[in-house]
């Protein structure tokens, strides 16, 4: 982008953050002005009440790592939710940043930070805004219409790989987000919070923590509640499990009732157990070349003959899926689901 | 502020035209209600998806769809061209989508949406590897597609599903497979379009496994379909991939058509054909579906088509041709009336127009040996007692 170009683009910015049109009366220009982290902003140090956590199963970003925080207003609470969700205080905002190591083999060393995405539930719902980190590593400004960045690393078999990041602009943040025209949080639900969180004063399980924190109303005994596996971990839960839980956590933001994918009937999220709507044999309705030549979604024993296999192997804009945040294909995820469909019968 | 934008819209457009990619997404996400956004004139560049989400009022308008063209030809992000979602009153006007590496234009869940003078085109002509559909308004309320074109998709080109209230006029569709779709929609009106040279010009489907059931008040007429004789290049596994080629108008499984009045020429296969989902013999789990045809209305059209054979590289054309040699009839039926509903087809007044019921239920198993199996010529079984008169039409 020339400077000029940019400059125009600031100045429609400013006139923006100074005449408060919406989105933007909600978001701060930069990152440093939330005051989330103490001392060196990229060492993500939390100031008090910033309460890291992971999530046991993640969407794939292009291998990038990720940290995430929860901030809730002063003295507010989570209201656990029966379906194991919840209800998020207004003003909690959740904090993603997407980083990567020079060698994936040392993965703490050399990091270069790409972008840190915050979630914030205002008076208009959850708004996603996305923060790009300079390349001194000192600041982060809002992009609101995302952001091209080349990025590079050594995987863990010692390949370098090279790949234009991208970066979502605001409108993208929700193609993901939404629910029935809602905008709604996808990783902070009971199932994908139950288990060890490795913390500075040592692990514990999250929502034990966030209940020993007294952030939680109404949270039920923890031995009772879901767990959805880590993926990655083959000692987690059951081929079937895992794979179900790669596809819920990729795939079923947008594939299920009141999501965007739901045009195709095809829905993915965890709870579905009708199995033409898995995609079992199912023709598909809207995929055009996506379909690679094949005839159904997923047949039994024959994942070279699942267009969902076709459609996670591809690059193809046009082809992949996820259709968003990919450039790169999860090799593992592959392997995993092709894995689950060769033994289904 | 309104006003300040659009100075510096304005202005910015004279001035910078490195990144408009950026800018347009910028004023997508930032545009308020009432606010118009311009496509300078001129082919741009665009890399990735532009999508314009939760917006009320909006027109997005470009010079002429031959003047303000975004080429999407270096796509690397996103599927569509150009995604709506979640929006009110939204016009597109007067610019054109080339080269997507998906679907050209979708809006989904929109309403009142408008299409007036837009392109969606693939430049590289009919080719498995172009973007499904071109305009592509999916789950929407109260649409309208006119004076407007889509060339080469390798779905359909103006293609509306799972809508609702859909007024598509005055528009072209060539070069792709379906020229115009109907899908599981209803209260469509299709009229005054000229759908040529695709496989199939003007298709009225209702398929399983969707949100929106059954479609229904679907309306065709005053088209031009002819010569939509050009070979099936959907890739393979989706259901538009079995239109027969040299189809003019096909209604797969629907409820309630009338086609009327269209001029339905030189389609070297099948007229209009009215079929069941049972000819696309794919497996049915969705109990809610209803495969069969009904309440299908075909009168008062022209139909002609010179002497010469149908597609043989479809067994259906294959059929066809050893039982009708180069006369195929006009209007076939698959016969497969629906056993819960007293109204199936209705045809009148289609001037010399000639018909066949294929009788599938019965002849399946002759499909081979269609020398001895029992299709119906005769259309006086689908006449109805009272003529239907085209209904008045809102504009």
């Amino acid at each position: 982008m020339n400077s000029f170009s940019r400059k125009a683009i600031s100045a429609l910015l400013l006139i923006s953050f100074l005449f408060g049109a919406n989105p933007l009366k909600y978001a701060k220009p930069k990152l440093s002005d939330y005051g989330f982290f103490i001392g060196n902003m990229a060492d993500h140090n939390p100031r008090d009440g910033v309460i890291p956590y992971d999530v046991s199963a993640q969407l794939f970003s292009d291998y990038a790592l990720k940290s995430r925080f929860i901030v809730l207003p002063k003295g507010q609470k989570l209201d656990y939710q029966t379906d194991g969700s919840f209800d998020f205080p207004m003003g909690t905002t959740l904090i993603k940043t997407f980083y990567y190591p020079a060698d994936f083999r040392i993965p703490d060393k050399d990091i270069r930070i790409m972008e840190t995405r915050l979630l914030i539930h205002t008076p208009e719902g959850w708004l996603g805004f996305p923060y790009v980190w300079n390349e001194a590593q000192t600041e982060a400004v809002l992009e609101i219409a995302g952001e091209r960045m080349d990025a590079s690393f050594i995987d863990n078999d010692g390949e370098s790989v090279n790949l234009s990041y991208s970066v979502p602009n605001f409108n993208q943040c929700k193609g993901c987000h939404v629910n029935q025209n809602r905008m709604i949080p996808i990783g902070p639900k009971v199932r994908l919070l139950n288990h060890d969180f490795d913390y500075s004063d040592g692990k514990m399980n999250q929502l034990k923590k966030w209940s020993a924190l007294d952030m939680i109303n109404g949270l039920p005994e923890i031995a009772s509640l879901p767990h959805t596996p880590n993926y990655g971990n083959p000692n987690d839960g059951s081929l079937d499990d895992r794979a179900r839980a790669w596809i819920d956590i990729n795939c079923a933001h947008c594939h299920m009732k009141g999501a965007p994918g739901e045009t195709s009937g095809l829905f993915l999220n965890i709870e579905e157990t009708d199995p033409t709507r898995l995609g079992i044999l199912k023709p598909p309705v809207a995929a055009g070349r996506g379909s690679g030549d094949r005839l159904h979604t997923i047949v039994p024993g024959k994942p070279d003959e699942s267009i969902m296999i076709y459609r996670m192997e591809s690059t193809d804009p046009g082809v992949m899926m996820p259709e968003l945040g990919r450039k790169l294909v999860h090799k593992e995820g592959v392997a995993l689901v092709r894995e689950w469909i060769k033994n289904m019968r | 502020m309104k006003r300040a934008l659009i100075l510096f819209t304005v202005i910015s457009q004279f001035l910078f035209s490195s990144d408009l990619e950026k800018e347009l997404q910028t004023q997508f996400i930032l545009a308020e209600p009432g606010d118009t956004i311009y496509i300078p004139e001129g082919t741009h560049s665009i890399k990735g998806t532009l999508s314009i989400e939760g917006k009320n009022n909006l027109v997005i308008k470009g010079f002429g769809m031959d003047r303000s063209i975004l080429s999407f030809n270096n796509q690397d992000e996103g599927a569509q061209g150009i995604s709506i979602t979640n929006s009110q009153n939204i016009i597109l006007e007067d610019f054109a989508v080339k080269d997507s590496k998906g679907d050209a234009i979708k809006a989904q869940y929109v309403d009142r949406i408008v299409f007036r003078g837009v392109t969606a085109e693939w430049t590289g002509g009919p080719d498995p590897n172009n973007g499904a559909y071109g305009l592509y308004p999916v789950q929407c309320t109260n649409v309208l597609i006119e004076f407007s074109v889509a060339i080469g998709a390798s779905d359909a080109g103006i293609y509306v599903g799972q809508s609702k209230n859909i007024v598509v006029r005055n528009s072209k569709a060539y070069h792709n497979v379906a020229g115009i779709e109907i899908e599981n929609s209803i209260n469509a009106e299709v009229y005054d379009n000229h759908a040529y040279e695709n496989t199939g010009g003007i298709l009225v489907f209702d398929l399983p496994d969707l949100v929106l059931k059954k479609g229904e008040n679907v309306h065709i007429y005053r088209n031009l379909v002819e010569k939509n004789n050009i070979a099936n290049f959907a890739p393979p596994g989706n259901i538009v991939g079995k239109v027969l080629p040299g189809t003019g108008v096909m209604v797969l499984a629907a409820h309630n058509v009338h086609i009327y009045e269209n001029v339905i020429r030189n389609n070297k296969s099948v007229g209009t054909g009215i079929v069941s989902y049972f000819i696309t013999e794919e497996a049915m789990t969705d109990s809610l579906y209803n495969p069969y045809t009904s309440d299908i209305h075909v009168y008062n059209n022209f139909y002609e088509r010179p002497a010469g054979f149908p597609t043989l590289d479809f067994e259906i054309g294959q059929l066809l041709a050893i039982k009708y040699g180069r006369n195929t009839p006009d209007i076939i039926y698959d016969g497969m009336q629906d056993p819960d509903v007293m109204s199936g087809l209705c045809i009148q007044n289609n001037g010399r127009a000639d018909f066949t019921n294929l009788d599938i239920e019965h002849n399946f198993e002759k499909w081979y040996s269609p020398f001895i199996s029992n299709f119906s010529e005769d259309a006086s079984k689908h006449s109805c007692p009272s003529p239907h008169l085209a209904t008045s039409i809102p504009d």
